[in-house]
C-alpha cells in the first residue's frame, strides 16, 4: 500500500451531502476495475459525462483549476450505501489521496484505508468553513499532515482530526494490515481450538 | 457453556458476541475478530485476484459461501451460463464458480437449485446462526442480524483478508436501542417500520453504530420480517442491526440443512438462549418509537431518509432548517422530477419492482399476491423470487399465477432491478419505479433512473393504480 505522510494539494470543492458509492462508481462499472487500465473517468460517473459519453464541463470536478486536485472537502455522509471497493478504487484512480467530510459511510471509510486513502472527519463548521476558503481561491491548496493530525486549508486555518492508532501506523508506514495479522498467527491458532471445542456446530 | 466472569457489568447482546470472538484486542483500539461465516457474490473477484497474488489459501474454505446473484440473468435459465449473452457479464458470474471451486468455498452456483441472492439463501439454509460474527462481501450483510448475529458488510480488501486468517481488524462500535413499543398496525409492514426508522434518525443516523431492535413490537415480527428490518439498518448508517434470539428464531432453524442437529442442535440452543442482552445493559443511544402508528411510507428523493407516509405530502426545502438538507432536498426534488408539497399519492408511475434482498421472501411475495389477486396491473413490472427455493414455494401456492394473470413477468431468482447490473434488468433514463428495493439513489436502478422505495403491498396497490399508492387506498 501506498504510504501517506504529508500532502500539500489542489482541494475541490463539493457542496454535497450523500455522495453514495453508487454514485461514486455506478455499479454497471465496477467491473472496470477487474481489468487494468486508467480507470480516473469511473469517480462520479453519471455527474460528469452524460449518456453518449461525452463530458459535462459544468461540474466542479472537471473544472480546469481542479485538473491535478488530490483532496476533495464535501459535506456529510460521504460514500454511503454499498460495500463496493470499486467506489474508493475509482476515488484513487481519479487521482486523489484524500476526503474530508462532516461524517462518511463506515465500509467506506474502512475501504479507504485499504486502498491509501485518508478520509478525515472534521466538525460541521470546519468543513463548512474550509469550502468557503476553498470557493473564496478557486485551484487553492490544502494541507494534511497525518502525523501530527491537522488540516490545513488557504486561509491557514488549521483542524485537528481523530483518526485510530493502528490506522495512522499502517498508513504511515504504507503497511498492509495481513502482514500484521500474521505475525498473531499463534494467537488465531489457539483461539480457533478451543472456540471449536466449545461451539462445535459452527464448523462448516 | 462459555462461563461469564461473576459481577461482570451488565453486557449487550452485540457486546458479548464482541467479546466472544475477540482473538485480541490492541492497546489502541482495535480488536482482531474472528469470524465464522463469510459470504460472498460475483463482486468479490478482486479478492480472489489479491489472494492469488499473495500466493495465499482460505484458512476455513467452506466457511466462505458463494452466491452468483448480481449479475445473474432472470430469463433463460435452462441455457446456464451460456444465456448470458454479454460476455464481461458471463465472465462475472464464470469467474466466482471458478474461484470458489478451486478454492474449496461452499458454492450455490446458477445452476444451484439453492441459487438465490446471498441474503435470502443463507437463512433459508440455516447457515446462519445465532451468535455468529458473519462478514460479507455486500453491505446488505446486515440482514443475517435478524438471527442474533453479529453480520455486516466489507470491502473486498477485507474479504481478501477473512478468507486467508478467519478474522478481521475492527474498532469496536458504539451501540444504539431502538425501542418499538406496541404491534404493527394491519397494513403496516416492516418495510414501513424501517422507512419510518431511517426517516426518523436519518441516513447518517446510526454511522458508527451497531442497531439493536428491540420492544414488543419487533418481537411479534417474523422471521423474513425482521430480516427486511435489520437488511435496511445499513441505510441509516448502521454497521449492523441485530434482533435477539428468540423462539421465532428457533421454530424458523429447526431442520434446516445447515442448522445443527441432534446432540448438537440441544448444545446449540442452550447457547443461544444465553445471547440476548442483560436487562440493565446501556446503550450510547436509545431511540423509541410508537408501532401502532407505523402507516404505509414511501421515498421520494435520492436517499432512503427521504420519505413520507403515503398520504402526505413532499416537504418543501424552504421549510428545512438544516442547510445541508435543505440542499440536498432541493436536488433530489430536481432529479426526481418532482414539485415541493406535492401530495406523493399523485405521482404516477412507469413501472413496478417486487424483488431483492430487502423484499423477495414467501412472505413478501405472498402480501404482494394478496392485493393483486383478482386485479390488473396497469403497469409492466418484474417479480423476482429471493430465492430458487422462494419460488418454487411461490409456486406451489399458485402465486406466480396471481402475478402473471395481473400482467406481470414472473422471473428466475437475482438481484435483478435492484441493482440494475445483469445487463437487462434496468430502468430507461427518467423513468420511474415503485420498487421493494432498498436504495433510491441516482441511477441505481439504471442511469437516470428514479426509484421510490415502498413495501410489496404498496408496489402491488401501486401497479393496479398507476400512481404512488398503499392498500388503503384501494
Amino acid at each position: 500500500m501506498e504510504r501517506f505522510e504529508l500532502l500539500d494539494a489542489v482541494a475541490v470543492p463539493l457542496d454535497e451531502s450523500n455522495v453514495d458509492t453508487d454514485q461514486i462508481c455506478p455499479a454497471r462499472l465496477i467491473r472496470a476495475f477487474a481489468q487494468p487500465g486508467r480507470h480516473e473517468h469511473v469517480f462520479l460517473h453519471d455527474r460528469r459525462f452524460n449518456e453518449d459519453g461525452s463530458p459535462k464541463p459544468e461540474f466542479i470536478l472537471d473544472q480546469p483549476a481542479y485538473a491535478n486536485a488530490q483532496i476533495i472537502v464535501a459535506q456529510r455522509n460521504f460514500g454511503v450505501g454499498s460495500s463496493r471497493e470499486a467506489a474508493v478504487m475509482a476515488v484513487r484512480a481519479a487521482g486523489f489521496r484524500a476526503i474530508v467530510a462532516e461524517s462518511f459511510g463506515d465500509i467506506f471509510v474502512n475501504n479507504c484505508f485499504k486502498n491509501g486513502v485518508l478520509p478525515i472527519r472534521l466538525v460541521a463548521n470546519e468543513v463548512d468553513a474550509l469550502r468557503a476558503s476553498l470557493h473564496r481561491q478557486t485551484g487553492a491548496h490544502v494541507a494534511i499532515d497525518l502525523a501530527q493530525q491537522t488540516v490545513t486549508g488557504p486561509d491557514g486555518g488549521s483542524y485537528a482530526f481523530a483518526i485510530g492508532a493502528l490506522r495512522k501506523r499502517c498508513l504511515l508506514a504504507g503497511l498492509d494490515d495481513l502482514s500484521l495479522t500474521e505475525r498473531y498467527a499463534d494467537a488465531i491458532e489457539s483461539f480457533e481450538r478451543t472456540y471449536r471445542a466449545e461451539l462445535p456446530w459452527l464448523k462448516l | 457453556m462459555i462461563p461469564e466472569p461473576s459481577g461482570a457489568p451488565a453486557q449487550t447482546m452485540f457486546a458479548r458476541i464482541w467479546r466472544r470472538h475477540s482473538v485480541l484486542a490492541l492497546e489502541d483500539g482495535e480488536s482482531l475478530i474472528y469470524v465464522d461465516r463469510c459470504l460472498i457474490h460475483e463482486g468479490s473477484r478482486p479478492a480472489f485476484q489479491s489472494l492469488d497474488r499473495l500466493g495465499k489459501t482460505l484458512r476455513c474454505p467452506a466457511q466462505v459461501i458463494a452466491c452468483a446473484d448480481h449479475y445473474v440473468p432472470t430469463t433463460n435459465r435452462e441455457r446456464g451460463t451460456g444465456g448470458i449473452d454479454d460476455p464481461a457479464i458471463r465472465q462475472m458470474v464464470e469467474s466466482l464458480e471458478h474461484n470458489a471451486r478451486r478454492h474449496g468455498c461452499t458454492l450455490i452456483g446458477l445452476d444451484d437449485p439453492r441459487q438465490g441472492i446471498l441474503h435470502v439463501v443463507a437463512p433459508e439454509q440455516g447457515i446462519t446462526q445465532p451468535g455468529m460474527m458473519i462478514c460479507g462481501g455486500d453491505s446488505h450483510t446486515a440482514t443475517h442480524g435478524a438471527f442474533g448475529a453479529l453480520a455486516f458488510g466489507i470491502g473486498a480488501s477485507e474479504v481478501m483478508h477473512v478468507m486467508a486468517t478467519q478474522t478481521l481488524w475492527q474498532e469496536m462500535p458504539r451501540t444504539m436501542r431502538i425501542t418499538v413499543n406496541g404491534h404493527l398496525a394491519v397494513g403496516a409492514s416492516a418495510k414501513d417500520l424501517i422507512l419510518s426508522i431511517i426517516a426518523r434518525i436519518g441516513t447518517g443516523g446510526a454511522t458508527g453504530h451497531v442497531i439493536e431492535y428491540a420492544g414488543p413490537g419487533i418481537r411479534a415480527l417474523s422471521m423474513e420480517q425482521r430480516m427486511t428490518v435489520c437488511n435496511m439498518s445499513i441505510e441509516a448508517g448502521a454497521r449492523a442491526g441485530m434482533i435477539a434470539p428468540d423462539d421465532t428464531t428457533f421454530e424458523y432453524l429447526a431442520g434446516r440443512p445447515a442448522a445443527p442437529a441432534g446432540a448438537l442442535w440441544q448444545s446449540a440452543l442452550e447457547y443461544w438462549r444465553s445471547l440476548p442482552g442483560d436487562i440493565e445493559a446501556q446503550f450510547d443511544r436509545e431511540v423509541r418509537l410508537e408501532g401502532t402508528q407505523i402507516v404505509p411510507m414511501a421515498s421520494w428523493g435520492t436517499s432512503p431518509e427521504q420519505c413520507v407516509a403515503i398520504g402526505d405530502r413532499i416537504p418543501d426545502p424552504l421549510r428545512e432548517t438544516d442547510g445541508a438538507r435543505r440542499e440536498a432536498q432541493a436536488r433530489a426534488l430536481e432529479y426526481m422530477a418532482l414539485q415541493p408539497n406535492q401530495p406523493i399519492a399523485e405521482i404516477a408511475v412507469d413501472r413496478v419492482f417486487i424483488g431483492s434482498c430487502t423484499n423477495a421472501r414467501i412472505e413478501d411475495l405472498r402480501e404482494a399476491a394478496a392485493v393483486l389477486k383478482g386485479r390488473r396491473s396497469v403497469l409492466p413490472g418484474l417479480v423476482v423470487p429471493g430465492s430458487s427455493a422462494v419460488k418454487r414455494q411461490a409456486e406451489a401456492e399458485g402465486l406466480d399465477y396471481v402475478f402473471q394473470a395481473a400482467g406481470l413477468e414472473w422471473r428466475e431468482s437475482g438481484c435483478s432491478l435492484c441493482t440494475g447490473v445483469n445487463g437487462a434488468d434496468f430502468l430507461q433514463p427518467g423513468e420511474r419505479c415503485a420498487s421493494t428495493s432498498n436504495r433510491n439513489f441516482p441511477g441505481r436502478q439504471g442511469p437516470g433512473s428514479r426509484t421510490h422505495l415502498m413495501s410489496p403491498a404498496s408496489v402491488a396497490a401501486t401497479a393496479t393504480l398507476g400512481r404512488i399508492a398503499s392498500v388503503r387506498d384501494l
